[in-house]
């Protein structure tokens, strides 16, 4: 099979590709369903409807596309420096961890004033985070897959530390700090519609989303319309031709981790300011790993980020109505789905990519 | 005395820790000497501990569990080589893929079948488990500290499972080093190409190689199920797959010092459920989390080349294509 023997038009290898691995993974999960003895109509269309059907359905599916649209947009910037981020949950820890400080000591100023300190601080940790495993694999070759693994059982480490030994709430025994002061809340959505006149079911959806959607702006922006995005992308593709150009591969491989680390940061945005008020144990709670499966299905361009992101959303929420109302299935039922999209969208997008080439040969020489 | 005791209790309780650490490590140096990422080492041994469980839960008998153990590691090994051998589809992402959907079906297939909340039903009888044996005599032996305690905790009082590790690490060193399969298997994680010019078929090897390797995290995870534990639990593994592919990039992917890594990395384990809250002379309370992360921590050192230098296999990672 040579390269130009699978080589598919654009619109296909953008948008007909993705979909029939997805249609692969999404009929793999019904007989999943079928096998744990529940019908496959009736989870999708319970799936569907809890996340689509209601407001507050709706508000839960984009707050959860919110966490995995920052945790995309990581994996993304780092994929078009041809760099693996697997570290983007570790990076979501501790950039929740600037987060989290900015609102437990400067909660109690007004929230024009911490937003902008807090997602600053959530970028610089969430970046911090990421720059060892940057600086390791630009100037000393190590793998940065196996260092960013690493480096997300540190911070896990790191933070049960934190948690369980500094930042403890005084008498309490759950490992979480005290709530944030009232000025690091992020205005929910429904009170910012209400606000213009729109009622709207109170859920947890909150103004991070707008800052997740104006990431996805900048990333676009800054990996497809500048200089140096398109030294990134060179850097990715080809170093060798990236060092002709005059292009550093180790600067722009430090570089790319850094936005990519800063971006993971941001996850607390949402999660901590948005919803949680406090820090806790293992908040990010696979979100880093998810955001994997949504570059991978959004082709890491930052609008299919955006769908492949609500569609992880959806499957959350809907995957949680789900376990309400069939005795078979639970929450990690969702995972296996996000596993097997993976898989298809990622591992074995090959497998479809050859006859669907040949199919598209025949057409041409008919 | 009471030091002595101590000591011994925890060797004995590192080398309950290393076994499965030991298995999993062997199995990823066969896939990553072949060339294949060996990332997929969690999600197997996950898939194993849960269908041992299972299967030893419902016929009570421990060795069909390791049967089904290794049967699933197995069949995960082999829709990993077929999506990344067969369709050269991206190593990393297609172990990722595994590990995240095996954590799942796992706690959703026990929820379905025994109605536990994602657990299996406790394995309480005897032939359900790989449980300890002791040696002759160790009873008797334990009146005679010095040596006896040796022969009771750390001879005597294990399953049958640590036993065979302890014959398993030289029959892979064996059959790495000094067997054809073994040259040929290294050769086509070193230079692919050139063991296709020689007519023999790289496909094929990395096959038989990410087999072996599933069939080896096959017992480890029965181990994790069926003999450290009674019963299968989510998440189980617990990073054990990574870990242990830590300790093989510690060992800079050979035998031996691999095993030393595990060995560490256990020992590190074992000490920290000791020192909990223990206050030492001169350092105080060391965090046990400090002491857990040691082992990843020690492995990102050593990538960095702050303390040795880990070579990889040439070839690791990178799909084979004959045209290029």
């Amino acid at each position: 099979m040579s390269a130009t023997a699978t080589k598919l038009p654009r619109w296909a290898e953008l948008a007909l590709l993705p979909a029939v691995n997805l249609l692969a993974a999404l009929l793999l999960s019904g007989v999943v369903v079928k096998i744990l003895g529940e019908s496959p109509w009736a989870a999708c269309r319970l799936l569907l409807g809890g996340a689509f059907g209601s407001q507050d359905g709706l508000g839960y599916t984009l707050y959860y596309a919110t966490n995995f649209m920052f945790t995309g947009l990581a994996v993304a910037v780092a994929y078009h420096a041809g760099l693996f981020n697997i570290g983007g949950e570790g990076q979501a820890y501790v950039g929740g961890l600037g987060v989290g400080l900015v609102g437990l000591w400067l909660g109690h100023l007004p929230f024009l004033v911490v937003m902008p300190l807090a997602i600053l601080a959530g970028a610089a940790f969430g970046a911090a985070w990421a720059f060892i495993p940057a600086w390791l694999q630009a100037r000393r070759g190590s793998h940065i897959v196996i260092t960013t693994i690493m480096f997300n059982f540190i911070a896990a480490a790191l933070m049960t530390y934190l948690l369980v030994n500094v930042l403890i709430k005084p008498g309490q025994q759950s490992p979480e700090t005290r709530e944030f002061g009232p000025g690091a809340a992020m205005p929910a959505a429904h009170e910012l519609l209400a606000r213009i006149g729109i009622t709207f079911a109170p859920s947890p959806l909150n103004f991070a989303f707008f800052l997740a959607l104006a990431a996805a702006a900048l990333v676009w922006v800054l990996v497809w319309r500048t200089r140096w995005g398109y030294a990134l992308r060179v850097a990715g593709q080809n170093q060798a031709a990236a060092v002709y150009a005059g292009i550093s591969p180790p600067r722009i491989i430090v570089q790319a981790m850094l936005l990519s680390g800063a971006l993971a940061g941001c996850f607390g945005l949402n999660e901590l300011l948005g919803s949680q008020h406090r820090i806790l144990v293992d908040f990010p709670g696979g979100a880093g790993f998810v955001g994997i499966a949504v570059a991978l299905m959004g082709r890491n361009h930052p609008a299919g980020i955006f769908l492949a992101a609500v569609l992880f959303g959806a499957l959350a929420q809907g995957g949680s109505q789900l376990s309400f109302d069939m005795p078979k299935i639970n929450r990690d039922t969702v995972v296996v789905i996000q596993g097997l999209v993976i898989l298809f969208c990622g591992a074995l997008e090959n497998v479809f990519r050859g006859p669907l080439a040949a199919l598209f040969r025949r057409k041409e020489a008919a | 005395m009471e030091t002595y005791t101590v000591i011994v209790l925890t060797l004995a309780a590192t080398l309950r820790v290393a076994t499965p650490l030991v298995i999993a490590a062997l199995a990823g140096m066969f896939s990553e000497r072949a060339g294949v990422i060996a990332l997929g080492l969690e999600g197997m041994m996950l898939g194993a501990a849960f269908s041992a469980a299972a299967v030893s839960a419902v016929s009570g008998s421990a060795w069909l569990g390791l049967g089904a153990g290794i049967a699933t590691a197995v069949a995960l090994a082999s829709l990993l080589a077929f999506a990344t051998v067969t369709h050269r589809g991206n190593q990393v992402v297609a172990a990722m893929a595994v590990n995240i959907m095996v954590s799942g079906l796992g706690p959703t297939l026990a929820l379905a079948w025994f109605g536990l909340g994602g657990q299996t039903p406790q394995l309480n009888e005897v032939a359900q488990r790989f449980t300890a044996f002791a040696w002759p005599w160790s009873q008797t032996a334990r009146e005679h500290p010095l040596p006896g305690l040796l022969y009771a905790e750390l001879l005597s009082g294990h399953n049958l499972i640590v036993y065979l590790t302890v014959a398993l690490l030289p029959a892979s060193a064996w059959l790495l080093y000094r067997t054809r399969f073994g040259l040929r298997l290294r050769a086509v994680g070193e230079n692919p190409h050139a063991v296709d010019t020689a007519g023999i078929s790289v496909n094929s090897l990395r096959y038989q190689a990410v087999l072996i390797c599933g069939a080896l995290c096959g017992v480890a995870g029965t181990y994790l199920s069926t003999a450290a534990s009674a019963g299968f639990t989510r998440d189980m593994t617990a990073g054990k797959g990574y870990l242990a592919l830590a300790a093989l990039i510690f060992g800079k992917w050979k035998p031996y010092p691999t095993l030393g890594a595990c060995l560490l990395f256990a020992f590190t384990d074992a000490l920290a459920a000791r020192l909990q809250g223990v206050a030492l002379p001169l350092v105080g309370v060391i965090p046990v989390q400090f002491i857990l992360a040691l082992p990843y921590v020690l492995t990102v050192l050593l990538l960095a080349g702050f303390v040795g230098k880990a070579v990889a296999p040439a070839a690791i990672g990178v799909p084979y294509s004959k045209e290029k």
